[in-house]
Order: structure tokens, then C-alpha cells, then sequence
């Protein structure tokens, strides 16, 4: 069993990035991520792992260091929350064109605008549909608990180097400033630089005689290349739709009803299910665990069992249009949203699935 | 709340505990490090916690509470509208808060600064006169500490050897020397308790 800790969401992705075998951190303070950076700095790591820790002058610029270590293979995270994930939209887009590996954790707030410090759910689209331009996707893994939090740091550095591509965590502010225990993975050991030479050859470490410049960038002037870069691209998205959708299922084996709900209202979710269960009625929950790639089957399958689903959001209805897309038009699938930081209650939870779907 | 559930696989029943607590009061007295210690606490006693406080713009004087769940199993919604115990530390708080104890649970509140005392008859109420008692014995810093011995004795979460180990993970190496004054403080408490509303 590894180390127990209480610690917070911000905190856990933090610790867990260090452990991860983490080369470089590079953020600027935004609340309610703000323990990320803080927790770095005072642990750190430059000083033990050799972990760069780097306060950027801004969102941009963060993004653009990012894609720099990126280029050069090493294993780089950033983390900032809603408006600060928006400054770093074209980043993303051109690490995703160049095929560079980077961890971003969004621990997202209400808006639009600078809305609100509390947590929310509306940067779904963002995340998922390509908040920056062009043909691209980026892994979206959704965590709902601090466990994850950093858990999911791990992986996303996995599934970041797995298949060249950024990879986001998208958390709240809850998820990001509540303390739960977690249960530590034990440390990794950075790369070496042999090492990663050796498991990424595509990287820019420096050119021998024996081999060609490596040119990372995203721009190709010729329409059929850079046709051939999609091209490559979208096989790239299939095979990750094929092999990384991740899910989990609560009370769904008997459920005439379910809730679909992702993150922070999946765990609220959980707790309507003990309320809609004592009163009789038998609901379960779907948790889409990533947002990108979306289990798109196995809600089609559930759908073919279920009288009805609810899809709660802290959104005004984001992800309902591909649990919609997911389940076909035969079933009832209505949205239930709370906005700008307002958090739903696990009793007006069952409530909208009495009136808006049961009853409905 | 205590649930039971039969184990299937033995004849034998087991207890599922899980206890859902809102702290509330001014910022600065405390409200989030005694959370905080309960739940590491829970953590150190191997229990399924969370810790979520209301965070907002406003700081010290305003304020402040905190969500704590400890439990046997897996928890759901750290976030809540209804609660097993509710510990209550200034009026604004009593106000939001002594609506929201599920019937046959449990209130405990220091009357310091308390102009409308709580008055349902469908929940366990006591008062703990934590402040004073602290004023007294020079313990103002440990004043959440008495008001967690208070809870402690009503409802025995964690074993006291735990409580040890949770206070020695939630303070700084540099508070340690405190940590005597913060269990004195707790059993302090214990004998402080006035019971204003007993249910059978």
C-alpha cells in the first residue's frame, strides 16, 4: 500500500506530477488552482528530482514553455483555471498539430468572462470540441476525487507520451481545493537523458552527424501535406476512441433510470442515488471518466436497458449533446444545470429526475 | 449515521458508519483546522474522509465553514444540504445551519455571542461554553480543540490514539509543542457539555 495523506485535488496532482517523474512545471497563479504552483514551489523538486519549477509572466506564455520542453521530449505539465485555459487555447492547438506531449490540468470556475472563483462544469465544450483552431482533439480525463487527481496526473503523462498529443485534466474547484485521502503511488525516477533520447526519437536533443535535423512545428505551406498531417492526425484520434475510453457504472445493473454525470456532479449524483433508492426508485449512474474519447458505445448499450437518463451538469448543457448524439433519439435524455458556481444538492438532484424524466 | 447491512457471504451482520458534519463560525476561530484534524484524524484510523470548506473571496472575520465526512465506506457527495452533526460557533451560522440537521441528529454550539438559541425539539442539542472555558485557562488557541472534545464525546469517530497521529499530520513541525495543550483542550471538552435537547 503506498503513502496515505490527506491532501487537497490542487495538491494531489502536484505531488503526484513530482512523482510521476515530472521535468518541468510552468504556470501562472489563477484562483482556484493556485495550491498547485504554491505546493511545487514549496516542496521543491528542482532541488531533489531536478524538477523545473517556473512562474511564467502569463497564461501565454506558460503554454508556449510548454510546447518548448515539449519539443525537446521532456515531460512538461502546466495548470491554470478557466479564463487562464482560454489564453492558452492557440498553445494547444499548435501543440497538438506538432504532435507534442504535455499534461495541462484546467480546474475550471464559473463564467464566461472572469465570472466567478467557484466551482463550475462549463469548460466541457472547450476541452472536448477544441477550444483552439483546426482539426485536432486532446485526451480529457475527468476526475471525481482527490485520488484522482492524482491518479490521473500519472496517467496523462502516459497517455501524453503514448500518442504524442496534449492531454488535459478537467477538474473544479471543488475537486481542486477539498481535502480527501489518497493513497500515493511511490515515486518514478525522471528520464535520463539516454533514456529519453531512446523513447523519443522525434524529439529535438540535439542533432548528431549521423541523422537529419528533427523540425517540430505545425505548419506545412503545401495543402496535400498538411492534408497528410490531418490525415495522420484523425487515424491517431481513432485509435485512441478505440482503445482509451474509460468509464464507470454505479447501481446500473437493476436502474430503470440513470444519471449521467461527469466529475464533481457524478460524486453529488451518487449521493441522489442513496435518496432516489430509499424512496423506491431505481436509478444508477454513468461516469464518462474521459470526456475525450467519450464512451460513446457503452451509452448506447445502456440506453437500450433504461426507461430514461438525466445528464447533470454544472453547466447550462454541455455534455447532453453527446450523451444525445451517444443514446439516439428514442430515449427520454433531459439536462439538469446549475451555473456560475452554484453547486447542485443531492436532493434537487432526484427532484429534477422525478419531474423533468419520471414524471415528465 | 449507522446503517446495518448483511454481509452475504457471512452469517453475520456488519455496521456501516458514515457521519456527514458541517462546522460553521467566524473565520479565525478555528473552523477548517479542526475540520482538518478530524479528517486526518479519520485518515490515520484508515476511514474514508473529505474536507470541503466554502471558499470565497472573504477571509479572516467573515464567515467560514467546512463539510466533514468520515466513513467506513466509500463517500459520494462531499457536498451537502443535510447533516448528521452540525457544530455552530457564531449566530449567522446557527441561522443556515440549525435547518439543515437531519431529524434525530445531533447540535452542538458555543451560546458565546449567541442571541437566538436553537429551539427544535426533533434533534439532540447541546451547548459547549468552549470560549469562556479557554479564556479561563489560557487555551484560546486550542478553543476548536475544546469544542471537538465536545463532538468527540457524543460521537467517538476516532480513537483517541489516532487523534494523536491526526494532530501530529495536520500541524506544522513548528506547532508540535502544541499538540499536549490541543489534547488537554480535547478532553477538556468532554466534560463540557450541557444537554439542552435529548431525544430518547
Amino acid at each position: 500500500m503506498g503513502e496515505l495523506r490527506l491532501m487537497k485535488g490542487n495538491e494531489a496532482v502536484a505531488e503526484a506530477a513530482i512523482r510521476a517523474g515530472c521535468d518541468g512545471y510552468f504556470g501562472y497563479p489563477i484562483t482556484p488552482q493556485s495550491e498547485i504552483m504554491e505546493y511545487l514551489m514549496a516542496m521543491k523538486p528542482y532541488e531533489t528530482t531536478g524538477m523545473v519549477v517556473l512562474q511564467a509572466e502569463s497564461e501565454t506564455a506558460s503554454v508556449n514553455m510548454l510546447y518548448g520542453g515539449a519539443g525537446t521530449g521532456k515531460m512538461v505539465m502546466t495548470s491554470s483555471s478557466s479564463p487562464g485555459i482560454s489564453l492558452m487555447q492557440e498553445g494547444i492547438s499548435y501543440m497538438a498539430g506538432a504532435e507534442l506531449p504535455a499534461l495541462l490540468v484546467n480546474v475550471t470556475r464559473g463564467g464566461p468572462g472572469l465570472g466567478t472563483i467557484q466551482p463550475s462544469q462549463a469548460d466541457y465544450f472547450q476541452a472536448v470540441k477544441g477550444g483552439g483552431h483546426g482539426d485536432y482533439k486532446m485526451i480529457v480525463l475527468a476526475p471525481a476525487s482527490v485520488q484522482e487527481m492524482a491518479d490521473f496526473a500519472k496517467l496523462g503523462f502516459e497517455l501524453a507520451f503514448k500518442y504524442r498529443t496534449p492531454v488535459m485534466i478537467l477538474s473544479d474547484g471543488a475537486i481542486g481545493q477539498m481535502m480527501e485521502k489518497v493513497e500515493l503511488f511511490d515515486p518514478i525516477a525522471r528520464r535520463t537523458d539516454a533514456e529519453l533520447i531512446a523513447q523519443c526519437p522525434w524529439a529535438a536533443t540535439g542533432k548528431p552527424k549521423n541523422r537529419d535535423h528533427i523540425i517540430i512545428t505545425s505548419l506545412d505551406l503545401d495543402p496535400a501535406g498538411q492534408e497528410r498531417v490531418n490525415l495522420k492526425l484523425q487515424a491517431k484520434y481513432r485509435q485512441i476512441e478505440k482503445d482509451e475510453v474509460r468509464y464507470e457504472m454505479i447501481s446500473c445493473e437493476d436502474a430503470e433510470y440513470v444519471f449521467v454525470a461527469f466529475g464533481l456532479s457524478a460524486r453529488i449524483c451518487q449521493k441522489s442515488i442513496d435518496i432516489a433508492r430509499a424512496k423506491g426508485i431505481k436509478v444508477g449512474l454513468f461516469r464518462p471518466i474521459t470526456l475525450y474519447p467519450f464512451p460513446v458505445k457503452q451509452i448506447a448499450e445502456l440506453a437500450k436497458k433504461v426507461k430514461g437518463m438525466l445528464v447533470v451538469e454544472m453547466n447550462a448543457g454541455q455534455m447532453i449533446e453527446d450523451v444525445r448524439l451517444a443514446a439516439g433519439c428514442s430515449l427520454k435524455i433531459e439536462h439538469y444545470g446549475r451555473f456560475g458556481g452554484i453547486i447542485p444538492a443531492p436532493d434537487e438532484v432526484v427532484r429534477a429526475m422525478e419531474n423533468q424524466i419520471i414524471g415528465g | 449515521m449507522t446503517c446495518l447491512q448483511a454481509d452475504r457471504f457471512h452469517n453475520f451482520t456488519i455496521y456501516i458508519m458514515t457521519e456527514e458534519i458541517i462546522i460553521a463560525g467566524f473565520g479565525g476561530q478555528g473552523v477548517l483546522s479542526m475540520g482538518k484534524i478530524l479528517a486526518y484524524s479519520g485518515v490515520m484510523q484508515n476511514k474514508e474522509v473529505s474536507w470541503m470548506p466554502s471558499y470565497g473571496p472573504e477571509m479572516r472575520g467573515g464567515t467560514a465553514n467546512v463539510t466533514v465526512i468520515v466513513s467506513d465506506e466509500r463517500i459520494s457527495s462531499p457536498i451537502l444540504n443535510a447533516f448528521d452533526t452540525a457544530i455552530i460557533l457564531n449566530q449567522q451560522s446557527m441561522d443556515k445551519f440549525e435547518k439543515a440537521v437531519k431529524p434525530g441528529g445531533l447540535l452542538i454550539y458555543d451560546p458565546n455571542g449567541i442571541t437566538r438559541h436553537p429551539s427544535r425539539k426533533d434533534i439532540n442539542i447541546y451547548s459547549i461554553d468552549a470560549s469562556d472555558e479557554a479564556g479561563k485557562l489560557g487555551l484560546s488557541k486550542v478553543f476548536n480543540m475544546i469544542v471537538l472534545g465536545g463532538f468527540l464525546k457524543l460521537k467517538p469517530l476516532v480513537a483517541p490514539e489516532f487523534i494523536h497521529k491526526g494532530l501530529e499530520k495536520s500541524l506544522p513541525a513548528r506547532h508540535h509543542k502544541l499538540i499536549p495543550d490541543n489534547e488537554k483542550a480535547i478532553e477538556i471538552g468532554k466534560g463540557l457539555l450541557k444537554p439542552l435537547n435529548v431525544l430518547n
